[in-house]
């Protein structure tokens, strides 16, 4: 990044100099998705960049409008899809808030669990992909063990482990099994020793940090005029989280630090995510704890209205199944309104807002998808630097095609 | 938000253009002000500025079509992250002719909201740097979002719907 200035050749005059065009992407490993952009190059080094976003937009927001409100939790999956959970707990949130629906504590504290592995999730695949960008593989391997004992408790909680549709507008729809509980324990038990090995091979390497310090920076300011936030909002200095600003789901009674950065380079996102994962783990531990102070048993509020019955209920009870009748036909009444409802995603504040008319669908939703709005600095950001740079930057940014498209 | 914020927010619209103010309401307890149209982006300038605002962060912008009113609005919502307040700007454009001036002026983050907003109701941004479609294709002739537009496309020819079980 040092010597970066384009190479100015005393015989070529200004207007007879000729630029190269270079196509990084749609189709490329090193993207990451489905993302293209045009680069500007002289030599090696970027001009300026034209990205191309839609390859796989998907119309969520009009598809949304035609689904009832419980139908939509699957669409909220695709869009981060690394981190599906924290979408889908955010989308119910979003129509409690609607319906005024209050969740029993321990149902809060379930949810923080979850939300925070899916975090750690995220964080995990963002992480080891920079340093599979810069060339280290072992790490990658070495933490998607982890990834993988999380995506097993999703399994144990809802069945699937992508496009997770993790509880329901109440609560979740089952209890957490002895079995999904044991998992829990031994992932965070055995987390940290697998995470410090993880952390020892990059965090302090001079080779890493000699090819991610400076790369890619933005300002704290320019980073507030382009609306970046989460990670790489902190890493350029602001302590703006959603969980600590707005809190939900009862986060305002953990105790957990906001790592900041200074320069906002790809080595601070990297050690922004890096910190955040330790937190995430200690909020983890302390809703474990905040659990057991719970009455058992409870996993969703009583509202029979909203939420489906379990399935021997609906055989052997008549009102049971006149609210599965009616839930599932989208007869449940809701009231008119507009709600904003936004949760710290793996990306940022990831934001719901809807505007219900009263009918079984909602009127409006738009996702606030922190991805689609941060991703336009990626040509500020990388201009003037070299063509690798550019690849870490987008990997450090955690640019995920789904989110970006919706 | 607290109501005292929101009335101290109030206040800061009311300062210098109060006669631009139609209507002010708080659903879910989110002020919400609905604004004439034609000095939005003033009015969002005098929020980032006013040493007691700070409306800094760009969160949100989007559009709503209103069919039955046969407007489209575009809602900006902003944040002040020194004060936690939030507020949501809405401003009512008629549908045949949705014309508003543009936010990237204050918020670079305003490109591509804008342009999404463009590509899915067809609300020109007056003085936008390169308004174009953004999610849908380039030659894509209709403003898909609009409420007259059922979920599948009607313009299309090469989906043969008895295929589908349907007629």
């Amino acid at each position: 990044m040092q010597d970066n200035q384009p190479a100015t050749d005393a015989l070529i005059k200004p207007e007879e100099k000729q630029y190269s065009y270079l196509n990084l992407g749609p189709a490329h490993p090193a993207t990451h998705g489905i993302f293209q952009n045009v680069l500007k190059m002289d030599g090696e080094i970027i001009i300026d960049s034209e990205p191309t976003v839609g390859y796989i937009h998907r119309a969520f927001e009009k598809l949304a409008e035609r689904r009832p409100f419980y139908q939509i939790t699957p669409i909220t999956d695709r869009l981060n899809y690394c981190s599906s959970p924290i979408n889908n707990m955010g989308w119910h949130m979003t129509v409690e808030k609607l319906l005024g629906i209050e969740i029993p504590k321990r149902v809060q504290y379930m949810r923080v669990i979850i939300m925070e592995l899916a975090r750690l999730a995220d964080h995990i695949i963002c992480n080891t992909i920079i340093g599979q960008d810069t060339g280290a593989t072992t790490g990658f391997l070495y933490l998607f063990q982890m990834r993988e004992r999380i995506y097993e408790i999703y399994e144990e909680i809802c069945g699937a482990r992508l496009t997770t549709n993790i509880g329901r507008i109440g609560g979740l729809e089952r209890d957490f099994s002895p079995k999904c509980w044991d998992k829990i324990n031994k992932f965070v038990a055995d987390f940290p020793a697998k995470f410090t090995e993880f952390s020892n091979l990059l965090e302090r390497n001079r080779i890493f940090m000699d090819r991610t310090i400076n790369c890619g920076p933005i300002t704290a300011e320019r980073a507030l005029n382009y609306s970046f936030s989460g990670p790489n909002l902190r890493a350029a200095g602001v302590d703006y989280d959603v969980r600590a600003m707005n809190p939900y789901s009862s986060y305002e009674e953990f105790d957990f630090i906001i790592p900041v950065g200074t320069n906002g380079d790809t080595y601070d996102r990297f050690m922004v995510r890096q910190e955040e994962m330790w937190q995430s783990l200690s909020i983890i531990k302390q809703a474990i704890e905040k659990i057991k102070k719970e009455p058992a048993g409870v996993y969703s509020a009583k509202v029979p209205e909203y939420c489906l019955p379990p399935k021997e209920e609906v055989y052997n009870d008549m009102e049971a199944l006149i609210y599965h009748f009616k839930i599932v036909m989208g007869e449940t009444e809701v009231p008119k309104g507009e709600v904003y409802h936004c949760v710290e995603g793996g990306n940022g504040e990831l934001g719901f807002y809807l505007i219900s008319d009263g009918g079984r669908t909602p009127f409006r939703l738009q996702f606030r998808r922190p991805c689609f709005i941060y991703y336009q600095a990626y040509p500020e950001m990388i201009r003037g630097s070299m063509l690798s740079d550019a690849v870490i930057t987008m990997s450090s940014m955690n640019v995920i095609a789904g989110e970006l498209d919706a | 938000m607290e109501g005292s914020a929101q009335e101290k927010t109030i206040g800061i619209l009311k300062e210098k253009y109060e006669d631009q103010i139609l209507h002010i309401d708080t659903p879910y307890d989110f002020l919400t002000v609905s604004l004439k149209a034609e000095k939005i982006i003033e009015i969002i300038q005098h929020l980032y500025h006013h040493p007691e605002g700070k409306f800094q962060y760009l969160t949100t912008l989007c559009g709503i079509h209103y069919p039955d009113l046969q407007q489209i609005a575009v809602m900006y919502q902003v944040h002040s992250l020194t004060t936690n307040n939030r507020v949501r700007l809405k401003v009512f454009l008629p549908e045949a002719n949705p014309v508003v001036p543009t936010l990237t002026t204050v918020f670079s983050a305003a490109n591509w909201l804008e342009r999404e907003t463009y590509d899915y109701f067809g609300v020109i941004f007056q003085g936008h740097p390169n308004l174009k479609r953004i999610l849908n294709v380039d030659d894509m002739i209709i403003f898909p979002m609009r409420k007259e537009y059922p979920l599948e496309d009607q313009t299309r020819e090469d989906k043969n719907d008895s295929m589908f079980g349907r007629e």
